[in-house]
């Protein structure tokens, strides 16, 4: 039979029982619009999640202060007093993948202007942090490397502390205080929003002199973190071992002892990040496994029935002249169709469910046209599987037998 | 008497002998055993038989005297366990199961005692059947399956399902898909066995007059007056063939449906 008869021959046998063909399909619906739906979901968070990972900037590396032992307490990061300055002016001079660092401290205080006041974080750092970083200035600019030295009252403020304090006005030239000192500010950031790798409100933050900082309001002389850009995204490697190496003499470290410090390069994020999206891309795929398969059995099962039903209608056109392969073709086609059908279904559901949930719960949702191929070719797959041995029982059928089949 | 022709294998007590025609059909010493586990049933016991081009044999018998075996063999539904087939000169037991399934497609049609069509089909399209598994284009399908209709006399409801056709209707869509490819043999397997007399006889006209055209039919029943239609009577017993012979006063449908009473439908 040709395949265009085959195929009207298939369609009007599943028009004959719709509601058995339509509840067959649902299995393959509900498999592959959860399959859509959920990996919208996952490959809209994935995306952009590297997208603030590359927007931190690809060939940025973090030294934090290590963690102490003290009698038998571990105190976590940050927790060591002895990274300083010089550590950083000698990683910049000795370290040839770095090209720029930053030192930088924090603590959190009450920022107050006129009558209002918001509680942000306080970071020390010098002006090469925001180079580092790629943060452009929505109005003003960076303190100087005067104001460092000097250790001038001067303030970079962040998007999040403007809206707080200063609404609509310009806040670069007016006057906050942070307990009892007046600080000039100077330069407004651009919004970053949420920080990916530190889960925090970027523009939640007050940026002043690190010299300021240290002197004034924490009064220590160590550093927390150092912000270093390495010379390109392939140097960021090397870089972290020079700086690993340059670290560990500066401290004294003796071989065998732990470091003091850390170091990670945000290439490390991002693989951590596409790490656990491609933990939850494989729990996605097996639960599309099991629904695919379920849909899968329910399709066999109906066609099996299908096959004991129609035994005397497969005699007959045995009888008449359609060959085994004819036969076969035909309940193949239909269980093919049965299982496409389901899975377009699948797809337009699964469509309008991610858009449904981007606009309400306001996720990004990302259905690649990828996934929409391979959930139609896993359906016809499916099909072809589970159809394939009805289809073989029913070519396999002897005519007399089927034609006397009552 | 002997018949003539080459291929005319009759060694039976009495031989037809008015066909001229080539032989259509030739089986030669055909067993069929069936192994039931434990027993064996022998349905056939050693059939030698012919039959030429144009015509008309009634087989008759008991139940289990073997005639429908030997339609099923005739037909290429099923093999003898021995013995030699020919149709049309080929031996059935040199093709494989896809050139056994082309035979019966083009060179036989099957009319069944049920109809069997195919339900929620309409006329038209139950005619179509065989032709879609011919490798026939589209149009010439439905002109094909329009003029077997025609031949049959149901122009007028070709669009019918077959739960909106009378039992005779119904039986004459299934000789209108019988005939739709064509074939050189007609076999029909007890074709008046679910209609009544007035309808049987108009079904008998049908076979007359497809025959009275040259086309071979071999017709199972056990009616005694529906066999008198044909030209030649076979009665089987016991898986053999009991007795052969030519039918010398052959009914002739047109005539009998005078005499009969007509039946509103």
């Amino acid at each position: 039979m040709d395949p265009f008869s085959t195929m009207r021959t298939a369609l009007r046998a599943l028009a004959r029982n719709k509601m058995r063909s339509i509840l067959t399909m649902l299995g393959m619906v509900i498999g592959v619009g959860a399959v859509i739906a959920m990996l919208g979901i996952g490959q809209g968070a994935d995306q952009t999640m590297q997208k603030q990972i590359a927007n931190l900037g690809s060939n940025m590396l973090f030294v934090t202060s290590g963690s102490m032992n003290l009698g038998g307490l571990r105190l976590g990061w940050g927790a060591t007093k002895t990274l300083v300055r010089d550590d950083v002016t000698a990683m910049v001079k000795e370290c040839h993948a770095v090209a720029a660092a930053a030192p930088g401290t924090q603590t959190t205080a009450q920022v107050v202007y006129g009558n209002d006041n918001w509680g942000t974080r306080v970071t020390g750092t010098t002006p090469e942090y925001f180079e580092i970083r790629t943060w452009p200035f929505q109005s003003g600019a960076s303190f100087t490397e005067d104001d460092v030295t000097t250790a001038a009252n001067v303030a970079v403020i962040g998007d999040t502390v403007r809206k707080n304090l200063f609404a609509a006005t310009d806040p670069v030239g007016k006057t906050v205080r942070i307990g009892n000192l007046p600080f000039t500010v100077v330069g407004v950031l651009e919004a970053k929003g949420q920080s990916p790798a530190m889960s925090e409100d970027q523009d939640d933050t007050i940026i002043m002199p690190l010299t300021m900082l240290q002197k004034k309001i924490t009064g220590q002389t160590w550093l927390r973190w150092v912000m270093l850009s390495a010379k390109s995204q392939s140097a960021s490697y090397a870089a972290k071992q020079q700086i690993e190496a340059l670290l560990r003499d500066r401290h004294r470290i003796r071989e065998g002892q732990p470091d003091d410090f850390s170091v990670r390069n945000l290439a490390e994020f991002a693989q951590a990040a596409s790490e656990t999206s491609s933990v939850m891309t494989l729990l996605l795929g097996s639960i599309a496994g099991i629904s695919l398969l379920v849909g899968g059995v329910m399709i066999m099962n109906i066609m099996l029935v299908s096959v004991t039903e129609r035994t005397r209608e497969i005699g007959i056109r045995l009888a008449i002249g359609a060959t085994e392969s004819d036969v076969q073709h035909q309940f193949l086609t239909e269980a093919v169709v049965i299982s496409l059908l389901g899975g377009a279904l699948g797809i337009l559901i699964g469509l309008v469910a991610s858009f449904v949930i981007s606009t309400t719960v306001g996720w990004p949702i990302l259905v690649s046209p990828m996934a929409i191929a391979g959930s139609a070719a896993v359906s016809m797959a499916v099909g072809i599987f589970f159809g394939y041995y009805p289809a073989q029982k029913a070519a396999q059928l002897d005519p007399i037998d089927a034609l006397r089949y009552e | 008497m002997n018949p003539s022709g080459p291929n005319a294998l009759s060694s039976q007590e009495t031989s037809p002998a008015s066909s001229t025609g080539h032989a259509v059909i030739a089986v030669e010493d055909v067993h069929k055993t069936y192994d039931l586990g434990e027993t064996k049933v022998h349905a056939l016991r050693g059939v030698t038989l012919s039959i030429r081009r144009g015509e008309f044999v009634a087989i008759m018998g008991a139940s289990g005297s073997g005639k429908s075996t030997f339609m099923n063999i005739i037909g290429c539904l099923d093999k003898p366990s021995s013995g030699r087939y020919l149709l049309e000169d080929t031996d059935v037991a040199q093709l494989d199961k896809k050139q056994l399934a082309g035979i019966r497609n083009r060179k036989i049609g099957f009319v069944f005692q049920g109809f069997n069509l195919l339900a929620r089909t309409s006329a038209l399209e139950n005619t179509e059947l065989p032709t879609l598994y011919a490798r026939i284009d589209r149009a010439e399908r439905h002109q094909r399956a329009v003029d077997a209709l025609n031949m049959v006399g149901l122009s007028e409801r070709m669009d019918h399902f077959p739960s909106q056709l009378s039992g005779g209707q119904q039986q004459r869509v299934a000789i209108a898909r019988a005939l739709v490819n064509r074939p050189s043999i007609l076999l029909a397997d007890e074709p008046t066995g679910n209609l009544d007399s007035r309808t049987s006889v108009e079904v008998m006209g049908i076979f007359q007059n497809l025959n009275n055209k040259g086309l071979t039919i071999i017709l199972v029943t056990h009616e005694h007056d529906i066999a008198q239609f044909a030209k030649r009577n076979i009665i089987f017993r016991d898986g053999k063939v009991r007795r052969d012979e030519l039918i010398t006063t052959q009914s002739i449908a047109s005539e009998v449906l005078k005499t009969m009473p007509t039946v509103e439908e």
